[in-house]
């Protein structure tokens, strides 16, 4: 009998959770793998990390990775996160969630949460419609696109996400798709060593329940896309960055330097603990 | 950075407060260390005063978007080892519902406090009421058990934030202070003890080493010990049904009723040492008044009135609300010919009253408005109904 060596990466996943819930084609898995390279390749601390998710697919990958982690209510993840990175600023606090679940029902908490620039590192996968309930319409799904509750197509603009992170003073945007696993480990990386509230999108495939629906039936069709139409415009206008049919403007939008909320709150409390001693 | 001075964390002596402050000051007290929150009449001073002195205790005051996110910050920061609470009132505490199921099912010790105001909706937010008892037990969605208490006095504001982290820190529940407008505005004498004279629990925490720790795995007390974020043991929690190992089971009936029995049990079978009443001139009584908050004052005052015409009177006041002291309600029924329930709402623990007395007769007072019941009113019920 040959022993079957383990892999360089089962220590950062919970194998008793396997086998996943996400469909053949899904990006979520390939988000998660570029997560745990980054993690790897970092050499990080797994007892100082703690993912957090919400609910949808992608939900479940706080479960899959082996550190302490939280699968909140729907919406919510950065609102818990934010009590998680107070209650203990020295840990890694990463919230990895869906375009829903962040920016529809908990839209709210991601704007307020990079406005106090709190040290969450937010990873969005945008696969542009609500997939585990069946696909219906969702805050990034594009015009006229065809979901379960858009089947004359969709009437409604999408949120560009990267320009909503900028605007609402994130520092560390950016954008990848699933297809860019390099850049988007190297990005992760970036966003784990860097203060602040942090953000990338992952433009993700979801042939299953999107696609079928938008003539790209399979993961490999919805990867040709993203191979034909993106386009590297680093620290182009945020505004600017498209998502269309024709075009996905992708790269690192933001990288500014600007003091963290907990940073702020830990000199105050110190603050007046000397004043008080006096 | 949370090592300071006991001095400054426990105010011990004698002080003239509001129950906003008191309650404030209980909580820091008790070892609460973090404080999200969202500006809501009539509680808002217990932010307010949280903003003041968390800071000089080396604990973190927060202002959250909303009462969503307030809850939702709560949980995670007792879930990073800190004793963690929330102030609001009526239309906060709805927004608060859904995550506050989430602590429940979780298990993450926390204490809301509800300051209740007039409602449905907004209602009158500067007026007191009642009426949050049945969304206290039952608004979040599911089947599930939590712990309130309801203060009379300004000194148990004080009193009772400290026993609600204590519940909710030893059975690992969402505590919740059901105070209403009136005793959380009011002014009074509140005696602080010493450090040492106050009890404090803390959560139990796990005696195995991380690789041997289930996050869910009962005590004999039906309560499973608690790690925390940060502490190496690497714990996996979910809002979804989940079995031993924190690992989602959503398919699984012997997983659901397990769980969801054990969530109701830890609370139901401890219900004897949780419930807290208090009995006044009961043993010769004919007829009592059960009531709660600050009804119970004008209550008393009915009750020794109606002494003082050779009626007959007790009062049972509530300070335990859920679990609710059945218990206490269907003895004090067995002795007495009538129960009479005043409350600020249009009919809500009487109906608890009412399922517990069984055959007794009960009759209810309800008041909605600016003002409590007046002595006169309870005393009036209670002559009406000896004759």
């Amino acid at each position: 009998m040959i022993e079957e060596p383990a892999h360089p990466l089962s220590k950062y996943l919970r194998a008793a959770m396997m086998p996943h819930i996400w469909c053949s084609g899904c990006g979520n898995g390939i988000i998660l793998n570029c997560f745990v390279h980054a993690l790897n390749e970092m050499q990080m601390n797994l007892d100082e990390l703690v993912v957090v998710s919400g609910i949808g697919c992608i939900g479940r990958i706080a479960g899959y990775i082996n550190v302490d982690s939280f699968h909140t209510t729907h919406g919510r993840p950065i609102a818990f996160a934010t009590g998680v990175k107070l209650a203990n600023p020295k840990l890694e606090v990463v919230v990895i969630s869906g375009d829903g679940d962040l920016f529809a029902i908990g839209g709210n908490h991601f704007i307020h949460a990079a406005r106090r620039n709190i040290g969450i590192k937010v990873i969005c996968a945008n696969n542009f419609n609500y997939g585990m309930t069946g696909g219906q319409q969702g805050p990034t799904t594009p015009l006229e696109a065809s979901t379960a509750t858009t089947p004359y197509g969709n009437i409604e603009h999408p949120f560009n996400l990267v320009h909503l992170a900028a605007a609402s003073g994130a520092t560390y945007v950016a954008r990848w798709t699933t297809l860019h696993v390099r850049q988007l480990t190297q990005s992760i990386k970036k966003m784990l060593q860097k203060e602040g509230f942090c953000f990338i999108e992952v433009v993700s495939p979801c042939p299953e329940i999107f696609g079928r629906r938008n003539r790209m039936r399979s993961g490999l069709e919805m990867m040709k896309w993203f191979e034909k139409a993106s386009v590297v415009e680093n620290f182009s206008d945020p505004a600017k960055a498209e998502i269309t049919p024709e075009k996905i403007v992708i790269g690192e939008f933001v990288e500014i330097e600007k003091v963290t909320y907990e940073r702020l709150l830990l000199d105050k409390i110190a603050k007046i603990s000397e004043e008080r001693e006096k | 950075m949370l090592n300071m001075t006991k001095k400054l964390t426990v105010l011990s002596g004698v002080h003239f407060m509001s129950g906003d402050i008191a309650c404030a000051e209980g909580a820091i007290a008790a070892g609460c260390k973090f404080f999200a929150g969202y500006p809501i009449t009539p509680a808002t001073e217990i932010a307010e005063h949280m903003a003041l002195r968390m800071p000089e205790i080396g604990g973190i005051y927060l202002q959250m978007e909303d009462e969503i996110a307030s809850m939702a910050a709560v949980i995670g920061a007792s879930y990073t080892g800190l004793k963690a609470m929330t102030a609001t009132s009526g239309p906060g505490f709805s927004l608060m519902q859904e995550n506050i199921g989430l602590a429940t099912m979780t298990e993450a010790p926390c204490v809301i406090v509800n300051v209740m105001r007039g409602g449905p909706s907004t209602g009158q937010p500067t007026m007191p009421g009642q009426q949050d008892v049945m969304q206290a037990r039952w608004g979040s969605h599911g089947d599930y058990e939590i712990i309130a208490l309801t203060p009379s006095y300004v000194q148990e504001m004080f009193d009772l934030i400290v026993e609600a982290f204590n519940l909710s820190e030893t059975y690992r529940v969402p505590t919740i202070l059901l105070a209403d407008e009136v005793i959380a505005h009011m002014w009074g004498k509140v005696v602080i003890p010493p450090p040492e004279g106050i009890k404090v629990v803390n959560r139990k925490k796990p005696n195995v080493p991380p690789e041997k720790y289930l996050p869910f795995m009962p005590d004999d007390d039906l309560v499973p010990p608690m790690a925390c974020f940060g502490e190496g043991f690497r714990f996996h929690a979910t809002g979804l049904t989940h079995d031993e190992h924190g690992y989602p089971q959503t398919q699984s009936s012997e997983a659901q009723t397990k769980l969801v029995r054990r969530l109701c049990d830890k609370i139901r079978k401890n219900a004897d040492k949780i419930i807290r009443v208090e009995e006044i001139m009961l043993e010769d009584a004919d007829v009592v008044v059960i009531t709660y908050g600050i009804v119970a004052r004008a209550a008393l005052s009915a009750v020794r009135r109606a002494r003082e015409n050779g009626i007959k009177a007790g009062l049972l006041r509530l300070i335990t609300l859920w679990p609710f002291p059945e218990r206490h309600v269907a003895k004090i029924a067995e002795q007495v010919n009538m129960i009479i329930v005043p409350e600020m709402n249009c009919g809500q623990m009487v109906r608890e009253v009412e399922r517990a007395a069984k055959e007794t007769p009960v009759v209810f007072l309800p008041k909605l408005g600016e003002e409590p019941h007046t002595p006169t009113e309870i005393f009036e019920a209670i002559r009406r109904n000896s004759q």
